[in-house]
């Protein structure tokens, strides 16, 4: 009777065990544990660091649970001890004080690390010349701008690999939240801020962004691709798409802004200053400080400026990946 | 004038959904049936003198618990059309906008109209009991609590049916909120049901810090006071900090959206993100209003089916404590994706971590309590003994999100769903229905049938791992939250549908529930005043269940904590405690005020919503009048003779 209880609590902590194991292996290929960046990577590595900190303190806690259930029943020809006025142990409780101090500390220290890591362009590519990328959300669709290649896009991007993207985020209705798991954590979207986000594709491949934040009706199709692509297949790209005759103009945009979704869709030239006007428009002008573009010191036309990765607004970005640009 | 009228309906019902039209008819046949019920029972003087102009802090207790449940109905109907739009790609089961309006009103329902009275109707029902106190400090102001509440309640349900729901998320960000994103009127009863209810919800907090400073027993030394009432203090506190803020915050919306001020609309010099912090400032501190509560429920029931004294009390003491200050330190968390500074968030994640850490020391103590203790499992400590994995999983998720760098991965997504739902079920509900199972028979004088009870626990445990645990899956698949469909190239099917099928378990595991307390009331055992095998350790089981109105014929003298358990402790021995001498016990009267004074808040809200003036103005007029009525009513109590409560514990089967 013993002996058979003792096999079957083993072979129930080895199927536990096998069952850990696999959801563990399966989980290496969602997006967001299977990073194609190294921002996402970074977060990756923090996420499977946090699970096994917390893991060394859950599971034995668990199990000193389950010993607790069985041994202690209120059973009468129970033989456990019985103590109903045991109630203080300063040694005991310091320990369970202290080991939960210790793990918070431990990964303290990784979120304070990798949280000031993140606020800079990777270190490896810092000798490539980023692309920006302009990005606005709008009711229910996403506009994206190439300021540098003077062309525009709904609803899809493409990007170089190996190549640091710079987004500059804004809204023109709701806040909204940008992300592409496979590249990197997401940002918020706000109308009247320009937001700053790095991300990088260390490979070519097809990856999934969307909306984060609710909008709205049709939020649930803020959905778009992020193609990233060798270095000459994204000149080919650009050069094919600048022979688009589709011009991104005030008249345009006003069309783009009517409610409701959106197809995939290319412009061939764009008005320069239409992402600051979205800035402004919607707020940027009351908050000046909030867009570098309208203080003039983040040149929107002149892409070797503003790129060269090293300009003050880049070396301040603070948060992991962005911020608005209101505390300075 | 006809086509005027139908205008008029056509804007001022909701139309055009067969579910809303199902909805119409079944909120009149409904309304029809308790009107004819009440009427052929002749029992309309019975509802006015026992229920709607009560004072009891037991009956506005019960009927605290009746809302609850109910709004946990109707909450949990809007999750299951949630879950069976999302059952599978593409559903056309529910339009985008009706999706976006059903998980506004879950997530609002939740937790303003179903956590906290459900946690007020424990504050009720037993901390008058549990520290010796006849009623708590303002009966009336804690029967005034309740209706607003429930015309708060009231107001944001009505906007199923009239006007249309809210549909810009539970905590209505602007600008979606305000009037350029939400033109219609949801917003506003989202706003007016809030603030209303929010006042009650205030005065409930300083009701029972009041209760608890100034009317424990004689002797009852707040060290000596048992862990609920603990928790109930702590909670309070947080509450009297928080829910101003949310008032100004919506106070601030409704500024906007009524007489267009910017206080957060960008395009007039206000800033949306101001709004975003306001909100958690109240909303993050709300979460442990809620959850505290639910720790002090588990305190009491581990000590009383382990048969042993808790473990470790100044600790858990300590730790609330602990627990409702950080709780105003980590607001920031929610929106690490906002674009603060690296020093703002590692800050936040800072005190976010900080705060498992006397929550850890709570579940230590807990497994210590059982520890060498003799431990049966009745409803109570199954429910508590379902929590502990539960809630011991879910705050390592809230550590793992509490990570800011990784949150920019987490947040929004079906991995803060999983997480949170997690806190808020497996800590909140389940403590909650443990403290239910656990006084029910305290309150209304019968146990719940265990059978049936065993099934309800088992389908809501088994359905809430099944429901939730895929969904951090989904997230960490980069499924966001509020996205009322999606496509099969996604690869989110499989785990979707089988979130749908544990949803449906819980429903079915709360159908258990309601066929177990149907059954009961007919066959359930009859309680004891010391219900629980005689193992109960604190004030509350040395009185009759259900207790008489006046609670205790004679104050306790409270020498020890777990009075109770000493007092029988020492009779075994045979030590007795002395008698004490009979007086005239003092009670508050029974009052029409506050329910007529809630109903005219009720229209000031509803006239706010609609724009009519006329409405405000006779709402308000009324709600003075109330005041007024009331300052100068001078015939508020009376006094019970010592022969009626010699009487009434005679019937009892106590003698004095």
């Amino acid at each position: 009777m013993k002996n058979s209880h003792k096999w079957l609590w083993g072979l129930g902590i080895a199927l536990a065990i096998a069952a850990v194991a696999i959801v563990v292996v399966w989980s290496g290929s969602l997006m967001v544990l299977d990073p194609k960046g190294p921002v996402a990577e970074i977060q990756k590595n923090l996420i499977w660091i946090s699970v096994i900190l917390c893991a060394v303190i859950i599971v034995p806690v668990l199990g000193i649970f389950a010993f607790i259930i069985v041994r202690y029943r209120d059973k009468p020809d129970n033989k456990a001890p019985y103590e109903p006025n045991w109630s203080h142990s300063t040694k005991l409780e310091a320990i369970w004080w202290g080991i939960p101090i210790v793990i918070v500390v431990l990964l303290g220290y990784f979120t304070v690390r990798d949280t000031y890591k993140l606020v800079k362009p990777p270190a490896e590519t810092a000798h490539v010349a980023p692309v920006t990328i302009q990005v606005t959300s709008m009711d229910w669709k996403w506009l994206f701008q190439y300021p540098d290649q003077d062309i525009a896009t709904i609803n899809y991007i493409n990007i170089p690999e190996n190549t640091p993207i710079q987004f500059v985020l804004t809204s023109s209705a709701a806040m909204n939240s940008f992300w592409i798991p496979q590249l990197g954590g997401q940002t918020y979207a706000m109308p009247g801020m320009a937001m700053r986000m790095w991300l990088q594709a260390d490979e070519t491949g097809e990856y999934f962004g969307s909306g984060a934040n609710f909008t709205g009706t049709d939020f649930a199709k803020m959905n778009f691709t992020v193609k990233s692509m060798s270095q000459d297949d994204f000149n080919d790209w650009v050069s094919k798409s600048q022979q688009e005759t589709a011009k991104l103009d005030n008249a345009a945009y006003n069309k783009l802004s009517v409610k409701g979704t959106a197809d995939i869709q290319t412009f061939g030239s764009m008005d320069p200053n239409l992402f600051n006007s979205i800035v402004i428009k919607n707020g940027g002008h009351h908050h000046p400080a909030n867009g570098l573009d309208i203080r003039g010191a983040y040149p929107v036309k002149d892409g070797s400026n503003e790129s060269s990765g090293s300009e003050p607004d880049a070396a301040n970005q603070t948060s992991g990946l962005s911020q608005p640009e209101m505390n300075h | 004038m006809l086509d005027s009228i139908k205008d008029f309906a056509a804007d001022f019902f909701v139309t055009g959904d067969p579910l809303i039209y199902g909805a119409d008819v079944s909120i009149a046949l409904v309304s029809i049936a308790i009107v004819f019920v009440l009427t052929y029972f002749k029992k309309w003087k019975w509802l006015w003198r026992e229920w709607l102009t009560t004072v009891d802090h037991k009956k506005i207790g019960i009927m605290y618990l009746i809302a609850s449940l109910l709004m946990l109905f109707r909450g949990g109907v809007d999750a299951l059309l949630m879950r069976t739009q999302l059952a599978l790609p593409n559903v056309e089961f529910l339009q985008a906008d009706h999706y976006n309006a059903i998980f506004t009103t879950h997530g609002t329902i939740m937790i303003l109209f179903m956590a906290m009275p459900m946690m007020f109707a424990l504050f009720n029902m037993v901390v008058p009991l549990q520290i010796g106190a006849r009623d708590v400090a303002f009966p009336f102001l804690n029967a005034l609590s309740f209706w607003l509440f429930l015309m708060g309640a009231m107001l944001l349900n009505v906007s199923f049916v009239i006007g249309g729901s809210p549909d810009a998320g539970w905590l209505s960000y602007p600008p979606l909120s305000e009037l350029s994103g939400s033109p219609g009127v949801g917003q506003d009863f989202y706003i007016w049901g809030i603030q209303i209810s929010g006042i009650g919800s205030l005065a409930t907090g300083i009701n029972f810090i009041v209760t608890i400073l100034k009317m424990r027993a004689p002797g009852m030394k707040l060290m000596k006071m048992p862990l609920f009432s603990w928790s109930v203090l702590s909670a309070c506190i947080t509450i009297l900090f928080a829910f101003p803020i949310l008032t100004i915050t919506l106070a601030l919306l409704f500024l906007d959206r009524y007489f267009g001020a910017h206080f957060f609309t960008l395009d007039g010099g206000g800033m949306s993100m101001m709004y975003v912090n306001l909100i958690w400032m109240w909303g993050h501190p709300e979460v442990y209003i809620v959850v505290l509560p639910a720790f002090g429920i588990f305190s009491e029931i581990v000590a009383t089916f382990s048969k042993k004294t808790i473990f470790g009390y100044k600790s858990m003491v300590f730790a609330m404590m602990v627990i409702s200050v950080l709780s105003f330190f980590t607001w920031v968390h929610h929106f690490f994706t906002m674009g603060s500074s690296a020093d703002v968030n590692s800050f936040f994640a800072i005190t976010t971590m900080a705060i498992a850490i006397p929550t850890g020391v709570k579940v230590f103590n807990w497994l210590f309590t059982m520890f060498r203790g003799r431990i049966s499992f009745q409803s109570p400590m199954l429910w508590t003994m379902g929590f502990i994995p539960c809630f011991l999983v879910g705050g390592a998720t809230g550590v793992m999100l509490a990570v800011a760098p990784a949150d920019f991965q987490y947040h929004n997504s079906y991995f803060l769903i999983a997480h949170f739902h997690q806190v808020l079920i497996g800590g909140v509900v389940f403590g909650y229905l443990a403290g239910i199972y656990y006084w029910w028979p305290k309150l209304f004088g019968f146990k719940l049938d265990e059978k049936r009870g065993r099934w309800a626990f088992w389908t809501w445990n088994i359905g809430f791992y099944v429901c939730f645990f895929p969904q951090y899956f989904l997230g960490l698949d980069g499924m966001t939250r509020r996205v009322y469909t999606y496509g099969w190239d996604r690869g989110w099917a499989a785990l979707n549908f089988t979130s749908t099928i544990g949803a449906f378990m819980m429903g079915i595991g709360f159908l258990f529930q309601v066929w177990q307390i149907a059954y009961s009331v007919r066959k359930g055992e009859r309680a004891t005043g010391d219900a629980w095998g005689g193992n109960g350790r604190t004030l509350e089981w040395s009185i009759p269940s259900p207790p008489p109105v006046y609670n205790f014929a004679v104050v306790p003298q409270v020498k020890h904590a777990d009075d109770w358990f000493h007092v029988k402790e020492d009779k075994a021995k045979g030590i007795e405690r002395p008698k004490q001498q009979l007086e005239p016990i003092h009670m508050p009267k029974n009052s029409a005020i506050p329910f007529v004074m809630a109903s005219f808040f009720f229209l000031v809200g509803f006239g706010f919503t609609f724009h009519w003036t006329w409405m405000i103005i006779v709402g308000a007029l009324g709600v003075f009048g109330s005041l007024f009525a009331r300052s100068f009513s001078y015939d508020v109590d009376y006094y019970i003779p010592v022969d009626e409560v010699i009487e009434t514990e005679r019937k009892l089967g106590r003698s004095y």
